[in-house]
């Protein structure tokens, strides 16, 4: 699958979750894409965050990654 | 005067150890003193705030810290950690106080200059409080706010040639022992292969690409300095496979006192002479020792190099010449499933740049788990939950007696339907013609 598709495929998934959920695991982006090597989509992912497509949110030992600029942001991180 | 009240701060400065209570206080009273005229650009009382906010921590019992963010540099999925305060209105100092982890270098050595120029950019960027080393041996700065982590990142990565360290999903900052810059029990050069791993593996240090956290650490030999067998999903430590090198000599001078024993470590305290019988001998922990008729004898095939007869009697013995590595496995601290020590995969592999054979296992081991660990799932506990029969079987290594731990608990090797005669399937009415229920 080109990059573009694959691209489409991830920010659709991820639009349609909002309403429920703005931040996922690494491996939910895997389930997206099932025909993909695991290694690719850990690239695209990751470079769709170069991209600013994509936003990594860290807890400090787990890393989750969103849309960028869709749930709660750095400016409001603070608030409850 | 302090800006906030401590008294239950103040009670923990009362004990007999260095306390981190004083140094808070000292770095407070720097910062409002401000000798140097820096113009400080994390609130000038983010000191006093934070022992403002651990003392009502301490008074409820509870945190006042919020649990990451979306903060980071461009292009790193680690290396910052997002730290908001609950109580910012009481504590404006620390409402936004976020955590940088710096790469240590190999071996942890840098000159007191760099030191104090990394401490002034972090005074002038932020909080000047700093932890020398966070647990995964980074060094780490705590507190400043988001605009000024790209400035900070780029003064570190521009001016001190200084990366930042790995935190989240991603391989951690690996850590080493001083290795044979400075010890001779150091069976492997524990910094080149540390430095080495560190710039070939850029991408998953950075990169969020794993189900969660993975650490590698480096120990020279079985003391295990920076404890890798207890901390790290994959251990390296140096070994050797021939005897132990032993100079009569010497061992005689140990037995007649001449040389202190341990190097003279336990000199505070009279614990009368050296019994070799009792101290080496009778605590080798497979017994393959013995000292007779002046001669000291070690039978190699039993020994599992514990180092324990090398740290008491160093100058009489010392490591062997064929010396290599083993690589131990999974493991972690108990957050999800209880604490696991490493289990050994690889008894002994020699240390040849540029470690090819070395960074197979590493990258077989981490396609298995990316692509079987769950969310969250430590190397260790995917071992333990899948078995190491299937470690060994998508690292391609065959079972060896090593992965036994000791005869008859062995949980892991286990047969394969394909290795046994008719597979698993059996024709129960064939079954029942000579077994009844």
């Amino acid at each position: 699958m080109d990059k573009d598709a694959a691209r489409k495929i991830i920010v659709d998934g991820l639009t349609k979750k909002l309403k429920t959920k703005s931040k996922f695991y690494l491996k939910d982006f895997y389930k997206m894409l099932p025909d993909e090597k695991n290694k690719d989509i850990k690239n695209l992912v990751n470079l769709m965050v170069r991209e600013e497509i994509l936003e990594y949110w860290s807890s400090g030992s787990t890393t989750m990654i969103g849309l960028k600029g869709k749930g709660k942001q750095a400016a409001a991180e603070d608030e409850n | 005067m302090a800006k906030h009240e401590t008294p239950l701060l103040d009670q923990l400065e009362s004990g007999p150890w260095p306390s981190f209570v004083s140094d808070l206080k000292q770095e407070a009273a720097s910062r409002a003193k401000n000798e140097k005229g820096v113009e400080f650009q994390t609130p000038v009382d983010a000191v006093e705030d934070l022992l403002g906010v651990l003392e009502l921590s301490y008074k409820h019992g509870r945190t006042h810290w919020k649990h990451g963010g979306i903060v980071g540099v461009f292009g790193y999925g680690g290396g910052v950690i997002g730290r908001y305060c609950d109580q910012p209105e009481m504590f404006p100092g620390v409402a936004h106080f976020h955590t940088m982890r710096i790469s240590q270098p190999a071996g942890k050595y840098y000159t007191t200059e760099y030191l104090k120029q990394l401490c002034d950019l972090w005074e002038f960027r932020g909080s000047g409080i700093t932890n020398m080393h966070g647990s995964t041996g980074d060094i780490i700065f705590i507190g400043t706010s988001t605009p000024q982590l790209e400035e900070i990142f780029y003064e570190l990565t521009h001016t001190f040639n200084q990366d930042l360290g790995g935190s989240g999903s991603n391989l951690r900052t690996p850590s080493d022992c001083i290795g044979s810059s400075r010890c001779e029990y150091a069976c492997y050069d524990t910094q080149a292969i540390c430095h080495e791993l560190t710039n070939e593996y850029q991408d998953e240090l950075h990169r969020p690409a794993f189900p969660y956290k993975f650490k590698f650490k480096f120990d020279g030999c079985p003391n295990c300095c920076v404890a890798s067998i207890a901390r790290s999903d994959m251990s390296f430590i140096g070994t050797w496979k021939d005897d132990i090198r032993i100079d009569q000599e010497a061992v005689k001078a140990y037995v007649a006192g001449e040389i202190p024993s341990n190097a003279g470590a336990h000199a505070g305290r009279d614990w009368g002479p050296f019994d070799i019988q009792k101290e080496v001998v009778g605590l080798c922990p497979t017994g393959c020792m013995r000292y007779e008729g002046g001669k000291l004898e070690i039978n190699t095939p039993e020994c599992t190099r514990c180092m324990h007869c090398i740290n008491v009697m160093p100058r009489a013995l010392r490591i062997g010449n064929d010396r290599g590595l083993s690589i131990l496995v999974g493991a972690k601290a108990p957050i999800l499933d209880g604490a696991q020590m490493g289990s050994l995969l690889v008894p002994f592999i020699k240390v040849e740049e540029p470690y090819d054979e070395i960074k197979a296992v590493i990258e077989s081991i981490w396609d298995w788990w990316m692509e079987e660990g769950k969310n969250r799932e430590r190397l260790g506990e995917l071992i333990k939950r899948q078995g190491f029969q299937a470690l060994l079987t998508a690292t391609g290594i065959k079972a060896v007696p090593q992965h036994v731990i000791e005869p008859r608990s062995n949980p892991y090797i286990f047969w394969k339907e394909d290795e046994v005669e008719g597979g698993w399937e059996r024709d129960v009415t064939e079954y029942r013609k000579y077994h009844q229920r």
